[in-house]
């Protein structure tokens, strides 16, 4: 059984490209190194320099509840301890005891391959595959096209004229 | 009467007038009804009709069996296909549950059916009908299998509804010429070419599981699965009965059914019964399970649960 595991710390997209024409990428240390951390951010508008945009919708939660402060390539639970970015369920698990629970015996998350783990291997999403750690909520979806069948023809509703 | 309508001097009465009408109609009626016969031949071949039904056939008459529907497939559908017949494991009886928090209605697990079993593509037909519901109630004649607009929406709750694999299935009970029966494994399976296409399971079945091929199925030949089941996704002919066999060619080979790996959000649980180490089993024994329509005596294997 495999669970899928994050590439690793992101990447941030400076905007330009190198002399290959292939976009330039850094580090979130590379800025962070020589910034001063604020543990009161909550919110991508409050900062003047990058992550504008970022759509944030996860409780009251700050920048530095999850990221590591010390270590902006890595993550930080709850009691201090650095945690990097591939074992974010370690991180998720912390708060969403219940769903860390129900998916460690396989009720919760997505999964393709086998059932019967003797036959063949597993695949298994981790925590952000679906949800986005910024904004966790699963997205409103378009629903794929409808039956055509008679029983799902609904009932039409009678003229308001009557 | 101060006045006839006929004179019996005219050699006709009304009554025989009426008669003749009736007669003609009745006639008219009759040929109508006779015409789709002059077009009908339902059969390939002769051995199509002469083939006895599944529980009967020899290894070798199923060899050949499967060998001649992949030959019929090429040759109407331009598609080359494997027909294999997986027996059911022992030890094993499968159950399904589903999350009804999580689902969010978007249809991916019926779309996924569609492709998977090589449903008729214009009807948009599949085995799953995703129901949306109204808090408040788990009628499921009341839910909306229609509906198309963003998902959840406001104060809707969303359940897909397939076979229940019922372990007292009433459309196995009705069916006059037993071509459905519920396998060891708990799959209740339909031998296509012994249905006669009554469509009295159809009636019977409470959860509308099962379907019936009005036409014969239209697939694009690229479009086609060509992994295939004799009792579940190879392609039905016209005039029978199908319905959700758990993707019994995909789950007898150890694999998760199509509906399964095609949901987006995780709402759904498959597993061996029988193997107390499950997640089937975990979830029996951890969740508030329920079935649907339970005072119906049906003991569906397929369970809905909500979270907290």
């Amino acid at each position: 059984m495999t669970i899928q595991r994050p590439a690793g710390p992101p990447r941030v997209n400076t905007g330009t490209t190198n002399f290959h024409g292939r976009a330039v990428t850094v580090a979130c240390g590379t800025c962070h190194a020589t910034t001063q951390p604020n543990t009161r951010t909550h919110a991508s508008a409050a900062l003047i320099q990058f992550h504008q945009g970022l759509n944030y919708a996860h409780g009251e939660l700050t920048c530095l509840s999850c990221h590591n402060p010390a270590n902006y390539d890595t993550l930080r639970l709850a009691d201090g301890r650095g945690v990097e970015f591939t074992d974010v369920m370690t991180l998720c698990g912390q708060c969403h005891g219940s769903q860390l629970r129900d998916y460690q015996h396989g009720a919760h998350g997505g999964m393709t391959g086998y059932w019967d783990l003797s036959r063949g291997p597993r695949t298994r999403n981790n925590c952000i595959n679906c949800h986005d750690p910024h904004s966790p909520k699963y997205p409103l979806a378009r629903p794929v096209f409808p039956p055509r069948d008679r029983i799902s023809v609904p009932v039409k509703a009678p003229a308001a004229n009557h | 009467m101060s006045q006839p309508a006929t004179t019996p001097s005219e050699g006709i009465t009304r009554r025989d007038l009426f008669k003749g009408i009736g007669a003609t109609l009745g006639l008219a009626a009759y040929a109508k009804a006779l015409a789709p016969l002059t077009e009908w031949k339902p059969f390939e071949s002769v051995e199509d009709f002469l083939q006895k039904h599944y529980s009967e056939l020899s290894a070798v008459d199923l060899e050949v069996v499967l060998k001649r529907i992949e030959k019929d497939t090429k040759k109407q559908y331009g598609a080359d296909v494997q027909v294999s017949a997986d027996r059911p494991q022992p030890g094993v009886k499968f159950g399904y549950a589903l999350n009804l928090s999580i689902c969010i209605g978007c249809r991916k697990c019926a779309e996924a059916c569609h492709k998977e079993n090589n449903h008729d593509r214009p009807s948009h037909q599949s085995y799953i009908r995703v129901l949306e519901m109204s808090k408040g109630s788990l009628d499921l004649e009341k839910g909306n299998a229609h509906y198309d607009h963003p998902v959840p929406a406001k104060d809707k709750f969303y359940m897909p509804v397939q076979c229940q694999q019922c372990d007292h299935p009433p459309c196995v009970d009705v069916c006059p010429v037993e071509a459905t029966w519920k396998e060891p494994d708990g799959i209740v399976v339909v031998d296509y070419n012994w249905c006669i296409g009554c469509r009295y399971c159809e009636a019977a079945c409470p959860y509308h599981a099962r379907r019936f091929n009005w036409t014969k199925p239209q697939i694009p030949a690229a479009e086609i699965n060509p992994v295939q089941g004799y009792l579940s996704n190879r392609i039905r002919p016209q005039g029978v009965m199908e319905k959700c066999t758990f993707c019994l060619h995909r789950t007898r080979n150890g694999k998760l059914p199509a509906c399964l790996e095609a949901c987006p959000t995780g709402a759904r649980v498959f597993g061996n019964l029988l193997d107390p180490d499950s997640e089937i089993r975990w979830v029996l024994q951890n969740k508030r399970v329920f079935v649907l329509k339970e005072e119906l005596g049906t003991k569906p294997q397929f369970f809905y649960f909500f979270d907290a």
